[in-house]
C-alpha cells in the first residue's frame, strides 16, 4: 500500500491508468499523484488542457486519456516526479516509458541501464532511446527508455 | 552606535525577505537583519521543485525563489538596508532593539517590527543520540547543498515527513546512501509522491518502526530499529541492525520564539503549529501592536504560504506607520485568498485546525 | 579534496573557492577559504569536535546553523566558537576545548 511503503499497488494505480484501446494508440501520460496535495504545475505545462483539476488546487490531476497526445512536456514540470508517458505502440513487443531523472551521470541515448521496478527491485538491463535535457526543463532530464511490453507498469526507475 | 528605522525586519528567509520587499516597495524605510552569511533562508539549501500554485513559483527549484526573493529586495535597494551576519539580540521597551554582528552591538529604534525567526530542529530521544554523526536534516542540507560536503557515505533517516523524504533524496542526488528511512506511525507522515520517489531508487520505509539506539563509540556505526505497537511501544524481539555511518533526525521543527517572549508578546501553545506561536490576528499582529510576526515563528508550514504571511505583514506594517494604503490592501487580498487555496484540501486539515485555534483566541473566528 | 566532496552535483553547482591550509590538534589539514570551520573538519573526516565537560562523551556538530551548541571549539584561541558559522581562514588554529575551556587573559 502506498500509504504505509510508498509502493502503488496494482488496485491503487487502475484508476489513473489509461484503458486498454487508448493504450493501444501510441503514447499516453499516466499521472501516479493520488493524493489531494496543493499542487498544480501540471495543469499549465499540458499544452493541449488534457489535464484537470475538480475543485482546485488541492485535487488530484485527472487526465482525459483521449486529449493527451502522450507530447511528455508535463513530465519535468511534476515537483513529485509523478508523471510518466508510456508508449504501447513502439514495435510489436517492446514498449517506451518516459520518467523524470534527476541524477548523475545522465545518460546517453543508446546506452543500455538497469531498469527498477517500483520498490527499487532490478528488473534486467533496458536501452535508452532518448534524452531529452534543455536548459528549460533545469535539470529535470526525460529519459525514455524501451521495455518489454508486459512491463510497462512496472519499470518506474533506472539506474545508470 | 544606533540606527532608525520605520518597519524592522528580523530574519530573511522567505518570508522576511517578502515583508521587507512589501514594506520597502510601498515606500517603508525599511532594515532587515539576519544572522546568516547570505540571506534566503533554508531555500539556499532547497534543490526540489516546489509544490504549490504555477501563480506562485510552483514547479520551481528553491535554491531559485531564493534567487528571486534576493532580486525583489535589489530592487528597492533604496529604502531597504539589509545587513547579513548580524542577529537580533534583544527587544526593549519604547521600540528599540539590540543588534549584534561580527564587529559590534548597535541600537535599533523602529516604528513597526515583523519578527520572521523561523524555527529550529527538534532532536529525538534514543541510546547514545550525541553521538558525532547525528545531524538534524537541515544541518544535512546546509552541509551538502551550501558547502558541498556530504554528511557520510551511508545515512538512515529518521522521520517521512516532507523534510524527511526530501532531504532523502536530496542525499541521493549527492551521492549518499540511504539504508532506510524509519516512521513510528503506520502511515507515511509526508507527500506519498516524495515517498515513492526514493521507494523507487530502493530507499525502504520502516513504518511502525523506531529507532531504539544508535551503535558506535566515538562516532555513529549503525542502528538498532525495531516494530512499535500501536501504542508506540517497542515489540519485543523485532530487533533490526542497520549498518550506517550517520544518522539524520527529520522528527519536527518549533517556531524559535525568543524575542517575542522578550517583548512580552503573548504566547499560545498549539501542538498543530509545533509548539508555542506568538499569538497573532489574521494581520500577523501580535498581542504588541507595534510587532509583527510571518513565516515558521507563527506555525510550522513551508515556504510559499511564509512569503504570502510575509506579504501580509510587511503590507500591514507599512499602514501602520502610514496610514491605509490601496496598494497594501490589495497585496493582503491576494495572498490572504492563495493562502486560503493552499491550505484547503486533506493535507492543509492540521495547518486549519491550528490557525483556526489561534484567531479564536484573538477572537477573529 | 577528499570523498565527501562532492565534485559535480546533479542540480547545484558550486562556485570554485581558495584552498588555505589549517591546524587541528596540531596536524595540518586543507580546506576551503570561507567555508565553516566545523565543515572543513567533516570533510577532512573529523566528526569529533569536542567531548562533553561533565560525561567525556564525543560531541559532533548537528545544526550547522549556530543554534545548538554542540560544535563549539577553540579556535584561534578563542574558546566557545561556534564553528559551523565561523567562516575557515589561512592559518587557523583549531583545537577541542577541554572541559567548559579556559578564558585567557
Amino acid at each position: 500500500m502506498l500509504k504505509n511503503d510508498g509502493i502503488i499497488s496494482p488496485e491503487e494505480l487502475s484508476p489513473v491508468v489509461p484503458p486498454a484501446d487508448r493504450l493501444a494508440r501510441g503514447p499516453v501520460a499516466i499521472i501516479e499523484c493520488l493524493q489531494d496535495i496543493p499542487c498544480d504545475p501540471c495543469v499549465s505545462a499540458c499544452p493541449v488542457k488534457a489535464i484537470k483539476m475538480k475543485e482546485g488546487i488541492t485535487d488530484r490531476p485527472l487526465l482525459e486519456f483521449d486529449t493527451c497526445t502522450g507530447c511528455g512536456l508535463c513530465i519535468p514540470k511534476c515537483p513529485g516526479l509523478a508523471i510518466f508517458v508510456v508508449n504501447m505502440k513502439h514495435t510489436p513487443g517492446m514498449a517506451t516509458v518516459s520518467m523524470s531523472y534527476e541524477q548523475l551521470p545522465v545518460p546517453e541515448k543508446g546506452q543500455e541501464v538497469t531498469a527498477l521496478d517500483r520498490s527499487g527491485k532490478d528488473v534486467g538491463k533496458v536501452k535508452v532511446v532518448r534524452v531529452v535535457n534543455p536548459p528549460g526543463y533545469d535539470h529535470t532530464a526525460v529519459i525514455t527508455i524501451e521495455v518489454p511490453a508486459d512491463q510497462v507498469n512496472n519499470i518506474r526507475a533506472i539506474r545508470v | 552606535m544606533s540606527r532608525n528605522t520605520e518597519v524592522f525586519v528580523i530574519g530573511g528567509g522567505p518570508a522576511g525577505l517578502s515583508a521587507a520587499h512589501v514594506a520597502a516597495k510601498l515606500g517603508a524605510k525599511t532594515l532587515l537583519v539576519d544572522d546568516s552569511a547570505r540571506v534566503g533562508g533554508q531555500l539556499i539549501k532547497q534543490t526540489h521543485r516546489f509544490f504549490g500554485s504555477s501563480n506562485r513559483d510552483a514547479g520551481i527549484r528553491g535554491v531559485t525563489i531564493a534567487e528571486k526573493l534576493q532580486q525583489d529586495i535589489e530592487e528597492v535597494s533604496d529604502r531597504l538596508t539589509v545587513l547579513e551576519n548580524t542577529a537580533a539580540v534583544g527587544f526593549y521597551h519604547n521600540k528599540e532593539a539590540g543588534i549584534l554582528s561580527q564587529k559590534a552591538y548597535e541600537r535599533v529604534t523602529y516604528q513597526a517590527a515583523i519578527v520572521c525567526t523561523g524555527a529550529t530542529e527538534n532532536s529525538l530521544a534514543f541510546d547514545n543520540n550525541d553521538l558525532p554523526g547525528i545531524y538534524g536534516a537541515g544541518g544535512v542540507q546546509t552541509l551538502m547543498n551550501v558547502h558541498g560536503i556530504r554528511p557520510g557515505q551511508k545515512i538512515l533517516m529518521v522521520g517521512s515527513g516532507n523534510i524527511g523524504l526530501i532531504v532523502s533524496y536530496q542525499l541521493i542526488q549527492a551521492g549518499v546512501e540511504v539504508v532506510g528511512v524509519v516512521e513510528g506511525m503506520p502511515t507515511i507522515g509526508g507527500y506519498l509522491v516524495h515517498a515513492s520517489k526514493i521507494r523507487r531508487l530502493g530507499v525502504p520505509i520502516y513504518t511502525s518502526h523506531t529507532i531504539l539506539k544508535a551503535l558506535g563509540s566515538d562516532g555513529v556505526t549503525g542502528a538498532m530499529l525495531s516494530r512499535v505497537d500501536e501504542k508506540f511501544q517497542p515489540v519485543p524481539n523485532t530487533e533490526l541492525e542497520i549498518k550506517c555511518d550517520c544518522i539524520c533526525l527529520a522528527v519536527g521543527l518549533t517556531p524559535l520564539i525568543d524575542l517575542f517572549q522578550q517583548a512580552q508578546c503573548r504566547m499560545v501553545h498549539v501542538g498543530e503549529l509545533g509548539g508555542l506561536v506568538p499569538l497573532h490576528d489574521s494581520a500577523m499582529r501580535t498581542t504588541n501592536p507595534d510587532i509583527f510576526v510571518a513565516g515558521d515563528a507563527s506555525g510550522i508550514e513551508e515556504a510559499t504560504t511564509a512569503i504570502l504571511a510575509g506579504r501580509i505583514a510587511g503590507a500591514r506594517a507599512y499602514e501602520t506607520i502610514h496610514g491605509k494604503s490601496p496598494q497594501a490592501e490589495a497585496i493582503v487580498a491576494e495572498a490572504r485568498e492563495e493562502l486560503r487555496t493552499l491550505r484547503s484540501g486533506s493535507t492543509g486539515e492540521r495547518i486549519r485546525w491550528g490557525r483556526e485555534r489561534v484567531l479564536k483566541e484573538v477572537g477573529e473566528c | 579534496m577528499t570523498s565527501l566532496r562532492i565534485d559535480k552535483h546533479p542540480v547545484l553547482n558550486f562556485p570554485e573557492r581558495k584552498i588555505v591550509n589549517f591546524n587541528f590538534e596540531g596536524k595540518q589539514y586543507q580546506g576551503f577559504a570561507g567555508e565553516p570551520v566545523a565543515a572543513a573538519l567533516h570533510a577532512a573526516g573529523i566528526r569529533t569536535l569536542r567531548h562533553s565537560p561533565q560525561k567525556n562523551r564525543a560531541r559532533g556538530f548537528f545544526c550547522a546553523i549556530g543554534r545548538c551548541s554542540s560544535c563549539i571549539m577553540e579556535v584561534d584561541g578563542q574558546i566557545n566558537t561556534m564553528t559551523c558559522i565561523t567562516p575557515l581562514a589561512e592559518g587557523m588554529q583549531i583545537r577541542m576545548q577541554k572541559g567548559h575551556g579556559t578564558i585567557k587573559a
